[in-house]
């Protein structure tokens, strides 16, 4: 697929995010909304529920579905790192950020400038905007790997030593020795989780409205559409 | 005394008849999980092997260790263990006193030098060259480096020799450090707890006089044994946290139920120990089955992580500011919502002050 130049304009729609890659996204925003419930509820219980012990399963539930939606994360995960290897160049952005080219750097500093209200001017972003793509890579690669690691290390403590969970996820309790402690790295990891869907979802809805692309379609029919037919650097 | 003498020629000079100490060594081997058949192994281990001395050290500490391996039911420290494992230096058991209380630790190196055994109740503070805790008008961590050098393995008994404990809590003006820290060059054998249960003390020091080999031992250094499990595994009130009732306050129906106590902050879900299982005091009672919940003693920094009342603790974020995960996370929610609001109505601000909306002269709707 031919990169475009800043002046150059742009053929029309693009189809940016193909079919496994929205899916993709979509079963990983399922998983995190699970977990984040599910788990401030295992850290912070619900209110005690009364009769016999062999009547509820409301812990024995929350745990279950913890775990089950965090099978789907990190198996997502893994596959989505697969879809880069085989997707379209989009489908690289997540994993792979240019940090080592000073253009990148560059227009980083123009969305900054762009989001911070010191410029009207808004390039066009086919893929990701870069400063998007840099978060989104903290997040979704850095603090996912990060929260599949210590989740699982957590995990493992219930299937035992010698488990497939134990082998390779317990070096996370060489690093730190209080399960304790890795338990509330693990819910403070959950707090930026959500920190990120509430700045992530109104990034997107804002992208709608004041930026030169759609924003929320793109990632349901595939297709960038823009609004202007302009080069993608600003006149 | 010669090197050659067995555990059983020691045993027997210390009066313990044949009976007793088959007993004892059938309740080890089941102490040990080990099956039936082990029970002559052990007899004839300690029949024909030379006993090998233990010397246990103190540094820092509160003798709550020792407190506890004195209270050995199961076997009798007592009766068994003490003569058993030929105690040959032990500060707060031991008769001797003084000059010649150190005359036998000398005696030690000299004649059982990279044979013995050392226990360590308590650790050694570094600061000022260690002068927070001196023996014999020397510093404890020069005793320490001596006879680790001339030890053959280290058991770090409870949580101060094995984590730093109480004394090594923040700021650690003394600069209390676990016995893996100041020893590097020998097998440390943790064996945490404040104090470790009894029984696992004789059982882990059993094995390894028995066996004449380390305990099979975790990621962190602990006998799997006895810390392979977390106190929440085997807990008589799991089916209580599964189904989801708890504690709310220590005085409630729940309580008088005896409901899970993970709300009231127990820590049974992340400590390892074989306190539900073994108990204490021979089998009485340990702190869930008494009421309370765990404080997760056996475990490193257990002290320094806020309330021993909330299964939330607390995080050290930046230097010394300390807050519990939700503090800082609702926190910082909190503030993006505000601050994504405020950017949401600078945006509309902006549109509408715009005298032409951002490049629009070539709309087209492409």
């Amino acid at each position: 697929m031919a990169t475009f130049s800043d002046e150059q304009k742009l053929p029309g729609p693009i189809y940016v995010y193909q079919i496994p890659v929205r899916i993709w996204h979509w079963l990983h925003a399922l998983s995190i909304g699970a977990l984040i419930v599910t788990g401030y509820f295992i850290a912070s219980p619900l209110p005690s529920v009364s009769g016999e012990a062999s009547d509820h399963f409301v812990m024995g539930t929350l745990r279950l579905v913890h775990f089950s939606s965090a099978f789907v994360f990190a198996i997502g995960l893994f596959v989505r790192f697969y879809l880069a290897l085989t997707g379209n160049r989009y489908a690289r952005e997540l994993i792979i950020v240019p940090v080592w080219r000073g253009k990148f750097w560059r227009h980083v500093w123009h969305e900054i400038k762009f989001y911070a209200f010191v410029t009207r001017k808004a390039r066009k972003n086919i893929g990701h905007n870069p400063l998007a793509q840099l978060f989104m890579w903290m997040i979704n690669i850095a603090l996912a790997l990060f929260m599949v690691c210590t989740g699982f290390a957590l995990y493992s403590q219930g299937t035992g030593a010698g488990s497939w969970a134990d082998s390779l996820f317990g070096w996370v309790f060489v690093l730190e020795a209080s399960s304790q402690t890795v338990r509330m790295w693990h819910l403070m990891g959950m707090w930026l989780m959500l920190l990120f869907i509430i700045i992530h979802i109104y990034m997107v809805i804002r992208a709608d409205f004041a930026s030169r692309q759609n924003g929320t379609s793109a990632m349901i029919s595939g297709w960038r559409t823009f609004k202007d037919d302009g080069p993608i650097k600003p006149q | 005394m010669s090197a050659h003498e067995t555990f059983y020629e020691v045993m027997r000079r210390h009066g313990i008849t044949r009976r007793s100490f088959l007993k004892f060594c059938s309740l080890t081997a089941a102490g040990l999980g080990l099956g039936p058949e082990f029970a002559g192994r052990i007899a004839h281990a300690l029949e024909t092997k030379p006993r090998t001395p233990v010397i246990w050290l103190h540094g820092l500490e509160c003798t709550c260790c020792t407190e506890s391996f004195i209270r050995s039911g199961n076997p009798l420290a007592g009766d068994v263990v003490l003569s058993m494992i030929s105690l040959d230096y032990d500060d707060t058991l031991m008769a001797a006193a003084g000059h010649q209380a150190e005359e036998l630790l000398q005696q030690t190196v000299e004649k059982y030098d990279g044979e013995f055994i050392l226990a360590c109740e308590g650790n050694p503070p570094l600061n000022e060259d260690g002068m927070y805790c001196i023996q014999a008008g020397k510093p404890y961590v020069e005793k320490l480096r001596y006879m680790a050098d001339h030890c053959k393995a280290i058991i770090a008994w409870g949580s101060c020799a094995s984590w730093g404990c109480v004394q090594a809590a923040k700021p650690n003006p003394t600069k209390a450090m676990p016995i893996h820290k100041v020893i590097l060059d020998k097998p440390v054998i943790k064996v945490p707890g404040c104090p470790p249960i009894a029984e696992v003390m004789t059982g882990v020091i059993t094995y390894m006089l028995a066996f004449d080999r380390l305990p099979p031992l975790d990621r962190q250094g602990r006998p799997k044994m006895f810390y392979g499990q977390r106190l929440h595994d085997k807990c008589y009130r799991r089916p209580h946290f599964d189904a989801g009732q708890f504690v709310e306050k220590f005085d409630d129906e729940g309580a008088r139920k005896g409901y899970c106590l993970y709300k009231m902050g127990c820590k049974g879900p992340t400590t390892y120990n074989a306190c539900s299982t073994i108990e204490w005091n021979g089998g009485l009672s340990w702190p869930v089955k008494s009421g309370h919940g765990c404080l997760g003693c056996a475990e490193e920094d257990f002290w320094d992580k806020g309330s021993f009342y909330s299964p939330v603790s607390n995080l050290n974020v930046t230097g010394n500011v300390e807050a519990t995960a939700n503090k800082i996370g609702g926190t910082l929610a909190a503030a993006a919502a505000i601050g994504v609001a405020a950017h949401a109505a600078a945006t509309v601000v902006q549109k509408v002050t715009a005298k032409k909306p951002p490049v629009s002269e070539e709309v087209s709707n492409g």
